[in-house]
């Protein structure tokens, strides 16, 4: 079993994580409850170790907060969407699977899209394949070529807008040509 | 709650109403939904999108009846483990199920999983060919 050391850098995220946990499920942010939090965090992640999730290194809190309001608003049409769709189809709805190829091929990057595009409207991640990075997605209420389009663009951007938040300078530069092109 | 109600606590108290109210219609949309909906794949979206709502609508109504400020991180807490935890399960069920064709086919306008499944399937079965026919020559 080989087992590389993880930076402390690379490890705060997710002791700052459940630090912030403890606190909540205590309900008591007191110096010392969490100081014994942090003490719990770090035996944890040392004796129940975790592949270390790779981060970027970078995170953009000017684009991430545009884009959890964004997310917020899509969620409730998301939910108001299903109720329509519900009341007024029902059994007729029309679904599609498509194949949406990401740009990205971090782990992390593509687990971020898919959560998020799940919550969004009429959409949910069926199967993804990790080798190439393509994510089958179900539509609800894809009727015809131009829907799968609109999806397959919605979830490009969904991609595009976390890239810009928390992708590396490789991604971002990438991202950057393509807009620019 | 104080014997004489000011203009704030109305304020709160009618939020937090409608905050229940809506996020009760959602759960009633989710209902509505895993009734209506023709298959596995139509239900999963009902059973995830209008229930992270409509928990949100009651646990912001929650914090905003009980009024002190410690309660929030718990039910941010336990938001964020919803919106973490929902997505994978509705996954897991979808790729179950679409694997055990628990889906109306002629419901679909475009399938693009179908061929890749298909093939897989396939090259799946050629391999366990080609172990029993190393097996025979042994």
């Amino acid at each position: 079993m080989s087992r590389q050391r993880v930076s402390l850098r690379q490890e705060l995220p997710l002791l700052v994580w459940l630090v912030i946990v403890w606190g909540a499920l205590w309900q008591d942010f007191s110096p010392g409850n969490l100081l014994f939090g942090a003490l719990l965090a770090a035996v944890v992640a040392r004796l129940f170790y975790l592949p270390p999730v790779e981060l970027s290194g970078r995170f953009n809190v000017l684009k991430a907060v545009p884009f959890a309001v964004v997310f917020l608003g899509r969620v409730v049409a998301a939910s108001c969407q299903v109720f329509y769709l519900a009341v007024a189809q029902g059994p007729k709805v029309t679904n599609a699977v498509v194949a949406v190829p990401l740009r990205s091929h971090s782990d992390l990057m593509v687990t971020a899209t898919g959560h998020v595009i799940s919550l969004i409207p009429g959409s949910l991640v069926v199967e993804v394949d990790r080798s190439t990075s393509t994510l089958y997605i179900h539509g609800l209420n894809v009727r015809n070529g131009e829907d799968v389009l609109k999806l397959r663009k919605e979830v490009r951007d969904t991609e595009a807008g976390l890239i810009r938040i928390m992708g590396t300078k490789e991604e971002l530069a990438a991202l950057n040509q393509e807009v620019g092109a | 709650m104080s014997p004489e109600p000011n203009a704030v606590d109305t304020v709160i108290d009618a939020v937090s109403a409608v905050f229940m109210v809506v996020g009760a219609l959602m759960s009633l949309a989710a209902a509505i939904g895993l009734l209506r909906f023709p298959d596995l794949m139509s239900r999963m979206h009902a059973a995830t999108k209008p229930q992270v709502l409509g928990l949100f609508l009651l646990l912001a109504s929650v914090g905003l009846q009980l009024r002190t400020w410690w309660v929030w991180p718990v039910l941010l807490v336990a938001w964020i483990f919803q919106l973490l935890t929902v997505p994978v399960s509705a996954h897991m069920v979808g790729r179950a199920g679409y694997r055990t064709k628990h889906l109306h086919k002629e419901l679909l306008s475009t399938d693009e999983l179908e061929a890749v499944v298909v093939k897989a399937a396939k090259a799946a079965r050629e391999s366990e060919e080609d172990d029993g026919g190393n097996r025979t020559a042994r």
